[in-house]
């Protein structure tokens, strides 16, 4: 087995990628400060000589700043695709408000003796604006662009989600695939970046703004030359877009296996699950790494190729515990068991589906289910102890909390409290190994492969067998961490490559070596 | 050269900020704006470089109704000094006083001249004090400062909004003087706002009283001492009513009254012109003389106050 490897090794293998990502994120970032600007400064201006739209103009900007980054990325998908366009725009109404705030009130902070003085002069309006009221409001002015700057640095990193690059591909990427070094090649150059700019600009802020009237003139231009960095990325030729999550592009079961088993090269997007099923439904991207059991599968009519080299491992879901808990509650692990042998995946996508695309509660679906298969008790509020439950930020996360929670204070004396949304595997697992929660439902391969990073040909040995890469993963946890895996629930949550059903049927690719074959004979 | 006819000005429909006002104020002449806060007095002076426009009523400055005018050319020709003095913090005293002439497009050579020419005369020589920025300077310093910028492109018309009032008793005192003796003022046509009585007394050629928005008397400083045109002119003059009389009456206002007697030699002698004030000052110690159309009378407190009482009598 090769030596860890070190934060400075995964730097210098990806320093390639690593400036790559930094200069599409430092353009990212000036591109939309510099659109902000060039609108937020004049509309400042605008306002306080029209005090009545103030109090309009400053609520729509707040309320930009109030919807969080991911959802405003998302509603930018429908109007503007993916790509940097709405990433662009998504920074640009987060720097509106501190640009046009502080533009509003460093100017209407002037001393009104002074315009009082000026105006009495006979300076005309526009003299009093560019000759007493900008040069004063200045370091106001500037302060409002170092915060739009310093917050768009750290808001930029949501842009991976929406395939619009920068460093969040390396700090989501990290984060799903557990892998510190990936996430801290992201992180750290990211907050250096903030760090920079802030002082870069605080610079800007303490000179004197008369007495270096030319340099000032070089701002715009040093902002245009740090915007330029952002180049959209487009070396394929291929027609095909695919569009894999940041979690998906750095796996082994993931986009390296199609790369080196299935010989497929395509142009690819790193996004969030979040907003890919939509994209893919939209015809922004053509082919997606989904999740076999996401209820947006069914929602927007999208079809699993078959993966016919089997390189996606099994993906069997079950419930993770503490031994400790086991141990104290004996009681527990027969409650949960209960679900085990009863959800396959087409009942888990159609649960999925109800939650995600019909928008029902999870904690309903949930009960509607064990009501259906007749393991819904009433809870019988014991005051035992408490099991708190986690999950991750995927729909079948949040409908099994809420399962279990139900069976737990249905059949034993204990309550339940649900932790969801709990990020990714490394969030929801760290929760666990810390005893900030006591279970959480798991995948076979998410254990196999990012949690105990199995060996390669350990894991080219067992994978297609998924009753023994559960057995290899319980020992594996009972030992590493002493955490127990219950019985499977049934359904296999693998990942999966798929298509638009309409474009599947039309091209006649069912399986991936089929979609392969096509994407390399375009 | 400036003229005021039936001005009013409502703040809003309920009360007459400025209530049917008219005035002119002669070429050289020095007119005081005189009143509590809130009498109008302020109002009146920013309408006549538009700061405010009227209500009804016209203002005409050289002739001209400052309506009809350009509010910035209109502004660029009356020299504007305010309380606060509001020099632009980021601008050396120099390039405060030379706004104007650069908004008049002077050049470079000319605007440096006349800006180290008003600084001399404002005991701010040009050497120490140029290249400072205004918060470096003291409260005195900053209104000569404000003062020369107003003076600066040598406008006939000078409105002047309660320069002293931000200074402290001691600074104000000496700061008049020299405003009364600066040379550049001469020839000006000024109107100068305060509340003020004895600023008012010292500096206005003519003082107009005003009160919610009226004018209650104009007249010269005797006038309204002497002859008050009603009870509020009287009551707001009463505090310091003695002091004012007696910086206001000259000796030879005095001269009927005062009696001719047998001269010691060696007393001191006043000019006629000298206020009772100053007399009073000077016959601390022993009788003065004064000379008057070649008459010498001399003169004791006894006998000025007698001859006050008798003026007044008349």
């Amino acid at each position: 087995m090769d030596a860890p490897e070190t934060f400075f090794d995964f730097v210098q293998q990806q320093s390639g990628k690593l400036l790559e990502q930094t200069l599409t994120h430092t353009g990212l970032t000036f591109i939309s400060v510099l659109l902000a600007v060039a609108i937020g400064v004049p509309l400042g201006i605008f306002i306080t000589r029209r005090k009545k739209m103030a109090a309009l103009v400053l609520g729509f900007a707040g309320v930009m700043q109030t919807i969080p980054s991911i959802a405003l990325l998302g509603f930018m998908i429908p109007l503007l695709g993916i790509g940097p366009k709405p990433a662009i725009v998504a920074l640009f109404l987060y720097a509106l408000l501190p640009i046009i705030r502080n533009t509003y009130t460093g100017i209407n902070g002037v001393d009104n003796n002074v315009i009082e003085a000026a105006t009495g002069m006979g300076l005309s309006r526009q003299q009093l604006l560019f000759k007493v009221q900008l040069p004063l409001a200045l370091p106001v002015i500037l302060a409002g662009i170092r915060t739009a700057t310093v917050i768009n640095v750290g808001v930029a990193t949501l842009a991976a989600y929406i395939a619009a690059g920068g460093l969040g591909e390396f700090i989501f990427g990290g984060i799903a695939l557990n892998n510190t070094n990936m996430m801290l090649a992201g992180a750290i150059p990211a907050a250096l970046l903030a760090i920079l700019f802030d002082w870069l600009l605080s610079l800007l802020q303490h000179i004197n703004i008369r007495r270096s009237g030319k340099a000032l003139y070089a701002l715009p231009v040093i902002f245009l030359v740090l915007s330029s960095f952002y180049l959209i990325p487009d070396t394929y030729s291929s027609k095909m877009l695919a569009g894999f999550t940041p979690e998906f592009m750095g796996r082994k079961d993931g986009y390296l296996g199609l790369k080196s088993v299935y010989g497929l090269h395509i142009r690819t997007l790193v996004i969030s699950d979040m907003i890919m099923y939509k994209a893919a439904y939209e015809k922004k991207l053509d082919v997606i790494s989904g999740s076999s059991t996401d209820g947006r599968v069914k929602a927007f009519d999208l079809v699993v190729l078959e993966d016919d080299k089997h390189i996606f491992p099994p993906y069997y879901a079950a419930p993770i515990v503490r031994d400790e808990t086991l141990e104290k509650y004996p009681e527990l692990e027969p409650a949960l068991n209960l679900l085990s042998g009863t959800i396959n995946d087409s009942i888990m996508t159609e649960l999925n589906y109800r939650v995600d695309y019909l928008k029902q509660n999870p904690e309903k679906v949930a009960k509607d289910f064990l009501v259906a298969a007749k393991l819904w008790k009433p809870a019988s509020n014991g005051s035992k102890g408490t099991i708190r439950i986690g999950s991750k930020i995927f729909g079948d996360g949040y409908i099994l909390a809420n399962m279990y929670k139900m069976l737990i204070e249905g059949y034993t004396d204990l309550s339940a409290m649900t932790k969801t949304g709990l990020g990714g595997t490394k969030i929801v697992f760290d929760a666990l190994t810390n005893d900030q929660i006591d279970m959480y439902p798991e995948y076979t391969g998410t254990g196999l492969l990012v949690i105990l990073q199995t060996p390669q040909p350990v894991v080219d040995s067992i994978i297609s067998d998924s009753k023994k890469v559960y057995d290899y993963v319980s020992m594996g946890f009972e030992k590493q961490f002493q955490v127990k895996w219950l019985k499977p629930i049934g359904f296999n949550n693998t990942y999966a490559l798929m298509m638009r059903r309409s474009a599947a049927t039309r091209l006649h690719i069912n399986s991936i070596s089929a979609f392969t074959n096509y994407v390399n004979h375009q | 050269m400036i003229k005021l006819d039936h001005v009013t000005k409502y703040f809003n429909t309920a009360k007459k900020a400025v209530d049917d006002i008219s005035f002119e104020v002669q070429e050289g002449e020095t007119l005081v704006l005189l009143g509590t806060s809130g009498c109008g007095k302020t109002t009146t002076l920013r309408m006549i470089n538009r700061l405010l426009d009227p209500g009804s009523g016209h203002i005409y400055v050289n002739g001209k109704d400052v309506q009809q005018q350009s509010p910035a050319v209109l502004r660029r020709s009356i020299g504007y000094v305010l309380q606060n003095t509001g020099l632009f913090p980021h601008y050396t005293v120099s390039e405060n006083i030379g706004t104007v002439p650069a908004l008049l497009q002077w050049d470079k050579t000319r605007i440096r001249n006349r800006t180290i020419t008003l600084m001399d005369k404002l005991r701010l020589p040009a050497a120490t004090y140029a290249e400072v920025y205004p918060h470096q300077l003291s409260g005195g310093q900053q209104q000569r400062v404000g003062l020369a910028r107003a003076l600066a492109a040598d406008p006939p018309v000078l409105l002047l909004d309660e320069p002293f009032g931000a200074l402290d008793p001691l600074t104000r005192i000496s700061i008049r003087k020299e405003f009364k003796a600066l040379d550049e003022l001469n020839s000006k046509t000024i109107i100068l706002v305060t509340h003020d009585v004895e600023e008012a007394f010292e500096l206005g050629d003519r003082i107009c009283l005003m009160n919610e928005g009226r004018i209650q008397q104009l007249g010269p400083a005797t006038a309204l001492l002497f002859k008050p045109a009603n009870d509020f002119v009287q009551t707001f003059l009463d505090p310091q009513r003695l002091q004012l009389e007696l910086k206001s009456l000259l000796l030879q206002d005095l001269w009927p009254f005062l009696t001719t007697k047998d001269i010691p030699a060696g007393l001191q002698q006043l000019p006629a012109e000298s206020s009772c004030w100053e007399a009073l000052a000077a016959m601390t110690h022993s009788p003065v003389t004064v000379v008057c159309d070649q008459e010498q009378k001399e003169i004791d407190g006894n006998a000025l106050m007698d001859a006050i009482a008798s003026y007044k009598k008349q």
